[in-house]
């Protein structure tokens, strides 16, 4: 058994698993925040997508005792019914899913995307590397491509995130 | 996935130490964790270097930049200096995997992925690189994926990735720390391994053997370009991918270096395609010979045949984008 102290969404646990455990089934399945989904549990779909120190990740592809010490989001922390963060209010006035299942992943991934656009980071789309060029709905759609959707509201996935990025069509 | 023994490693002397004795290190974990799970590998023991003291890239005295094992290919694929010097790796770094993946995925650690075979995955086949001696189910089966160059009758699997085709082409060296505390370099064109009679060994490292950083020369002049051609437009592997580093001289070409991924066991580099092309104006007629000498020996398992045509194709046209001569294909 490994203790490890994460905190996540601002609140600290101790956590006390086998090593092998993943820190996606640690938030599951040991702290109870069942917002973030298991979909493949091989790192191609996207749907357990969380940030850690703010950069999103793929949580079914770490280990929970890697990350003693991190500082950890989930769905749950970006906003809540009635409090809902711009993107997660985007995607429900875009219609930006149908099942439902991969938007937890989605929308994590989006945020921490918007982030990385306004910090400059480049994407294989991106013309000039030193100097990208905002985010396209090919920008978007090139950088949201770790976070797949079944239902393929991919349209309506990037008319949400456009809105909330401020980018141009 | 099997029980394992977790450790973090205190510093590099501690790490090292540990993989002497048999432990595998983990660091971003996004290959090792997926094959761990599918019990492909299956270590009974985890050193965790992620905590070294090795995320850093810096300048090096000559000019060129040292990229430290455990900066993320986020991190490297944005750093400034990368961007501007060596805009090949940013985008073969950027044609790779998903952004979330890269945000894990470690330099150190991405040179060292392992192939993605279906029968290397697929515990229920024989496999001479998951368990030696077996078999090789790709020669006689689904092998689209597989390569054309360098293959062995013992196997047939591709390097996948994209990171290291880059650093072939630019003359990039790892440098690697023993358990007996020496460090070396090693030609990142001599690091990955031809498959042979030991397909088991993926590359040179030796147990105990840590990689701490990759060198880049000083930047040189010329056009940079990475190509990938893959099944879907993102977020796939390559079938075949070119990175191309080609300065020109008046109207003649002055330097060509050229790596291939997807092709083989290794990031694929023929010094003398490169010298065929030296001091030659561009033309189309060139361009097909430089096509005939890299594929001299090119040879299909049956669903990978059009890899050939594919890779003669990739090459022309980066080689008319390089020199300006686009239509000379």
């Amino acid at each position: 058994m490994e203790t490890t102290e994460l905190t996540v969404n601002g609140k600290n646990h101790r956590l006390e698993a086998d090593s092998r455990v993943t820190l996606l089934d640690a938030l599951r399945n040991h702290l109870g925040l069942t917002g973030t989904k298991k979909g493949c549990d091989h790192g191609q779909c996207g749907a357990c997508t969380v940030l850690v120190d703010g950069r999103r990740i793929n949580s079914c592809l770490t280990l929970a005792c890697m990350h003693d010490g991190d500082d950890i989001t989930t769905i749950e922390g970006l906003g809540e019914p009635g409090n809902l963060s711009d993107l997660q209010a985007a995607f429900v006035a875009h219609d930006g899913f149908q099942c439902g299942y991969c938007t937890p992943g989605q929308i994590c991934s989006a945020t921490a995307m918007i982030e990385e656009a306004r910090a400059g980071w480049p994407s294989f789309v991106s013309d000039d590397l030193e100097g990208p060029d905002g985010l396209s709905d090919e920008e978007i759609s090139e950088r949201m491509s770790g976070n797949l959707c079944r239902c393929a509201a991919y349209p309506n996935i990037v008319s949400a995130i456009r809105q909330v990025a401020g980018g141009r069509s | 996935m099997k029980p394992f023994a977790y450790a973090r490693a205190g510093d590099r002397a501690d790490a090292t130490a540990r993989a002497a004795a048999d432990a595998t290190f983990i660091a971003g974990g996004t290959n090792l964790l997926d094959l761990m799970k599918l019990e492909v590998m299956a270590p009974e023991k985890l050193v965790d270097i992620s905590r070294l003291d090795l995320a850093e890239i810096t300048e090096a005295e000559d000019g060129g930049l040292r990229i430290g094992a455990l900066v993320t290919n986020s991190d490297c694929a944005a750093d400034a200096r990368v961007r501007r010097d060596y805009p090949l790796l940013s985008r073969a770094i950027l044609a790779g995997a998903s952004a979330q993946l890269r945000n894990k995925a470690t330099t150190g650690g991405n040179l060292c992925q392992r192939t993605r075979c279906y029968y290397f995955y697929d515990t229920a086949m024989p496999c001479n690189k998951r368990a030696p001696g077996s078999g090789c189910q790709a020669l006689q089966g689904f092998n689209r994926i597989h390569a054309i160059l360098g293959a062995s009758d013992a196997c047939i699997a591709t390097y996948p990735g994209d990171m290291a085709v880059a650093m072939v082409a630019l003359d990039a060296e790892v440098e690697i720390e023993g358990a007996d505390g020496k460090c070396r370099l090693v030609p990142v064109r001599d690091f990955h391994r031809l498959p042979g009679d030991q397909p088991e060994r993926d590359n040179i490292l030796d147990a105990g053997d840590l990689i701490t950083a990759v060198i880049l020369p000083p930047p040189v002049a010329g056009r940079q370009i990475y190509r990938k051609v893959r099944d879907r437009a993102s977020y796939a592997f390559a079938l075949c991918s070119m990175a191309a580093l080609v300065e020109m001289d008046g109207g003649t070409i002055a330097s060509a270096a050229l790596a291939f991924g997807g092709l083989a066991h290794k990031p694929w580099r023929d010094g003398e395609m490169e010298a065929l092309l030296i001091g030659q104006k561009p033309s189309a007629d060139l361009f097909g010979r430089a096509a005939d000498r890299l594929l001299a020996d090119a040879r299909g398992h049956g669903s990978n045949d059009f890899k050939i045509p594919l890779t003669r194709r990739v090459l022309i046209s980066v080689l008319g984008e390089a020199t300006n001569t686009g239509g000379a294909a």
